[in-house]
């Protein structure tokens, strides 16, 4: 059974290695050079970002598992990240929007995390900051252009916008692992972060010219483990050496 | 990706304080704001930069390289022209 702070911090880690393993996979797809390396950038800064997490659940857990385990050698339904970001890739537009959307979430929950009464949680999401805030201004610079770009570049956006939007609501689910953290002040409650993370989805459509769809049906279940197909596939992907070669380094 | 819709830009980055910018290289762009972004994604991956101009590439005028002569060796017979005969302190730094 796992404690709740390890629940909490898995959560965390996969969310971050599963998003960063998606905009890995634009390495050398990007659409053009530039793009391909912000894409890689922002895929570095998620994967740094799991690492931290991942080496501090392993720490909790006391049972020796060093991020590398918890990352490589845990299946499908160990994995606790919100469908969102386990989506496949998709277009540039999807990528892009779906960048938008989770980064205008995490940029003001790590900025609240950051006074976490967990000094390390603390400590991970201040650094976080920071690279969260650049993903925000680059990404809602493209939904910007995409948006009010061309009658393609446009469409593009609105399809992935109406795919992507009921995953978004999985972002502020609190279950009772987490609301135990939050009334300890380790965990910070994500309802509070809606009305602003509405307000910068709201004014960068906007000037992206698209509107958001109403809130109806939203998709849940990756926090408890029940996870799409496509996550299986992409832990293939990223499992596959030390599945075949445990141990192997290089 | 057309010319027109992703311009060229030029790229100078000032590695610390004090000294000037230097050109780190050229990129495509749709505007100056992307072309910023793009510059720090391309150019400073490894903590190269405290500071970025872009400056679109069709806004330098260069001199033109058959011209050279005519430009550049008159300065060639005029050695007086470099401070080589002064000792500089050390505490001027940079000059």
């Amino acid at each position: 059974m796992q404690t709740p702070l390890l629940t909490y911090t898995l959560r965390l880690a996969d969310n971050a290695l599963v998003l960063g393993h998606r905009l890995s996979e634009w390495c050398g797809h990007g659409p053009m050079l530039e793009e391909d390396l912000a894409l890689a950038n922002m895929a570095l800064d998620c994967i740094g970002q799991a690492r931290n997490f991942y080496t501090y659940a392993g720490e909790i857990e006391g049972k020796g598992r060093s991020e590398d385990d918890l990352a490589y050698l845990r299946d499908c339904d160990a994995f606790r990240n919100i469908l969102l970001v386990e989506r496949p890739r998709g277009d540039f537009a999807f990528t892009i929007l779906r960048q938008f959307l989770y980064a205008a979430f995490m940029h003001p929950y790590f900025e609240r995390l950051s006074a976490s009464k967990d000094e390390r949680l603390a400590a991970i999401a201040a650094k976080t900051v920071k690279e969260m805030a650049y993903h925000l201004r680059h990404s809602a610079e493209w939904v910007i252009r995409l948006g009010d770009g061309t009658e393609e570049s446009a469409a593009r956006l609105q399809e992935a916008l109406a795919d992507l939007w009921p995953f978004t609501g999985e972002m502020f689910e609190v279950d009772e692992t987490e609301r135990a953290l939050i009334e300890a002040g380790v965990a910070f409650d994500p309802a509070g972060i809606r009305p602003l993370w509405l307000d910068t989805v709201d004014r960068v459509f906007a000037d992206a010219l698209i509107s958001r769809p109403g809130d109806g049906w939203m998709q849940t279940g990756g926090r408890r483990g029940e996870h799409s197909e496509h996550l299986g596939h992409l832990l293939a992907d990223l499992q596959f050496m030390q599945r075949a070669y445990p141990g192997s380094t290089w | 990706m057309t010319e027109k819709n992703m311009p060229l830009w030029e790229v100078f980055i000032r590695s610390r304080t004090g000294l000037s910018h230097r050109h780190a290289g050229s990129l495509h762009a749709p505007d100056a704001e992307m072309a910023l972004q793009n510059a720090r994604d391309v150019y400073t991956r490894r903590g190269e930069g405290l500071s970025i101009w872009v400056v679109p590439s069709s806004a330098i005028t260069a001199s033109d390289p058959t011209d050279k002569d005519v430009m550049f060796e008159p300065t060639a017979s005029k050695i007086y022209r470099h401070p080589t005969f002064y000792e500089v302190p050390d505490e001027v730094g940079h000059m």
